[in-house]
């Protein structure tokens, strides 16, 4: 019985396989050439850097939903447990306490370079918030948990701005341009900044808190 | 000249290889941490090749939040599954 689901199982996944491989053979968009279609609206874009061209303006909406994503997963972690409360950092180690020490503005200044480097050059408010969110981790690790009061009690606000303020930009594009998330070319730079800042806040936010997360589970079992 | 050439073919075989080695200790590795630190190492492995395909926006997410972040997530999981443990013998 075993060997037959093991032989079920190994057909479906060559059949998986199978399918995969033919998808990557299928062209992107049949009669467009992406890459140059982008290329073309670039200077459009209010950035230089095609990547963040793509997930700030072009596909903004795919971004906001991300971003909706994260905020849901840690509504569902939340749901199961509070956040512990601060331990005042009295059982860690000098090499961690020194190591967090040099490493911290390290971290914030990468993450802060991350966000302004993504207009021109790899990098963006996802890989900055998720740097600044280790930051945040290490800040834990090494007992320098003052902050989980501030996040204890604005949690909401500091995980939400990042959704909330794509949200009125988009809402702002749909009432003076007509268009949701139609970034006017003039103000699309500054935007795309405003909205990567506060996006990379709440994703930094919102991965120190899933790190907490389940922090209390135990205590709620039957 | 024609051994330079063959450096980065056999280099990239060797990330593929060592992709395919870490993917598969990280799963059936027994015990909880060696097999996160084998998912770590496969996320870090991971964000090179992303590199090798000239994808460093894809390599930048895959280290900072594949490698770097989950790993930190599972690793808090395992301590917590190792503290219930304790709790309950």
């Amino acid at each position: 019985m075993k060997r037959l689901g093991h032989a079920v199982l190994g057909l479906l996944l060559l059949m998986l396989a199978g399918v995969l491989a033919w998808a990557v053979s299928l062209p992107v968009a049949p009669g467009q050439d992406v890459p140059a279609h982008i290329a073309g609206s670039l200077a459009d874009s209010g950035v230089s850097h095609p990547v963040t061209a793509v997930l700030l303006n072009f596909r903004g909406y795919d971004t906001l939903l991300e971003l909706v994503v994260l905020l849901v997963a840690l509504a569902g972690v939340r749901c199961l447990a509070p956040l512990p409360p601060p331990s005042g950092g009295g059982a860690v180690g000098g090499v961690l306490r020194e190591l967090a020490a040099l490493l911290l503005p390290v971290l914030v200044l990468v993450a802060l370079y991350l966000l302004w480097a993504g207009a021109t050059r790899p990098g963006g408010a996802f890989q900055g918030g998720a740097l600044l969110g280790a930051a945040g981790i290490l800040a834990l690790l090494a007992g320098r948990d003052r902050f989980l009061a501030v996040l204890e009690q604005r949690l909401w606000l500091l995980a939400g701005l990042g959704v909330g303020v794509f949200l009125a930009v988009a809402a702002g594009t749909l009432v003076w341009g007509g268009t949701l998330l139609g970034l006017p070319p003039e103000q699309a730079g500054i935007l795309i900044l405003v909205i990567e800042s506060f996006a990379l806040l709440s994703i930094a936010v919102t991965l120190v808190a899933l790190f907490l997360g389940t922090g209390e589970l135990e205590d709620r079992d039957p | 000249m024609a051994a330079l050439s063959l450096l980065p073919p056999a280099l990239d075989l060797l990330l593929a290889v060592a992709l395919l080695l870490t993917a598969w200790r990280a799963l059936y590795t027994r015990a909880l941490f060696p097999a996160v630190v084998f998912f770590v190492a496969f996320g870090m492995l991971l964000a090179l090749a992303w590199m090798r395909l000239e994808a460093p926006d894809v390599a930048l997410a895959e280290a900072a939040i594949g490698a770097g972040l989950t790993g930190a997530l599972l690793m808090a999981a395992v301590a917590r599954l190792r503290g219930r443990d304790e709790d309950k013998p």
